[in-house]
């Protein structure tokens, strides 16, 4: 038991880290690739023209994991920046501050097909409606969570002004999941709930499945390349990084 | 399968500009982020590698 927690914490410094990371990478990357292959032929292939919808619905399959890889890594870079704030470590910092441009990048898909949806749906682009609003205000959270650590010189100060942000900034993520309830809002009600069957045909059901693992395992690679650029930078005058690059 | 030809398919039931800018946009930023990831961890490998010779560069010239 002792053994396996000190196992466990020898990760958390950066020079085990940096290159678990490096061998962890290819199997992400590969994972994603044949997630996203196989998602995307169901999307385009198997999944049945929807009967309101027609073509039209088939953004569901890049727009909902959009969505839910936006909010989950938020949660994730707060951990970690929690994380790092409670028992400094360096590397959940790193970790933080390596997620939120992919964070970013998900939000800003998910409002951009959002919107490509929306408007031969709704007839409109944009409407401030809760669940557009909040999945807003999630985006500039995590752009400002990079401002504000891109703003202070001190890494570790800028870690720990960031990581308050981020923990802040959580409230905005039960609103932006349970908003088309609590708000009589123009976005549709989740497509898939805990406590009845998915109101969707199987099909498209697994399509968005295989998807979101694709986005998820895409997040998780990008993260680690990113982390490890990250731990160079800011290790630079470190001994063991010195070695660390043939 | 629902596709009787490919142009059918591309055109996507009328809905090809939001189908595929959706789908565009995710490849694209999707592509885009691996690359610059990857350009940032590699340049910073550069300067470590530079500043190595730098400094082996230093030892010989104070030890001849």
């Amino acid at each position: 038991m002792r053994q396996s927690i000190i196992h466990w914490f020898r990760f958390a410094s950066p020079q085990s880290f940096y290159p678990l990371a490096g061998r962890l990478i290819p199997w992400f990357w590969a994972a994603a690739a044949l997630f996203a292959i196989a998602g995307l032929w169901i999307s385009f292939f198997v999944a049945p023209t929807d009967a309101q919808q027609g073509e039209g619905y088939r953004i569901i399959f890049v727009h909902v994991p959009a969505s839910w890889m936006s909010m989950f890594i938020y949660m994730v870079m707060a951990f970690w920046a929690g994380l790092g704030l409670a028992l400094n470590t360096r590397v959940s910092a790193m970790m933080a501050q390596a997620l939120a441009p992919t964070g970013a990048l998900m939000a800003a898909l998910s409002l951009w097909t959002g919107a490509l949806w929306g408007k031969p749906m709704w007839g409109a682009w944009w409407v401030w409606d809760a669940r557009l609003t909040s999945e807003l205000i999630l985006l500039f959270l995590f752009l400002g969570f990079m401002a504000l650590q891109a703003a202070i010189d001190d890494p570790r100060r800028a870690d720990k002004a960031g990581a308050i942000l981020a923990l802040v900034g959580v409230v905005n993520i039960p609103i932006i999941y349970f908003s088309v309830k609590w708000w009589n809002t123009l976005h549709q009600g989740s497509t898939i709930n805990l406590n009845k069957a998915p109101s969707m045909a199987q099909t498209m059901l697994w399509g968005m499945l295989l998807m979101a693992l694709a986005f998820w395992m895409y997040s998780i690679a990008i993260a680690l390349v990113r982390v490890r650029a990250i731990i160079l930078e800011r290790e630079r005058h470190t001994e063991w990084v010195k070695h660390a690059v043939e | 399968m629902q596709w009787n030809s490919v142009g059918e398919f591309f055109a996507m039931g009328g809905y090809a500009f939001y189908v595929w800018g959706s789908f565009g946009a995710c490849a694209l930023l999707m592509i885009a982020e691996p690359f610059l990831a990857k350009r940032r961890l590699s340049e910073i490998r550069k300067s470590l590698i530079r500043e190595r010779i730098a400094d082996e560069l230093e030892k010989q010239q104070q030890t001849p």
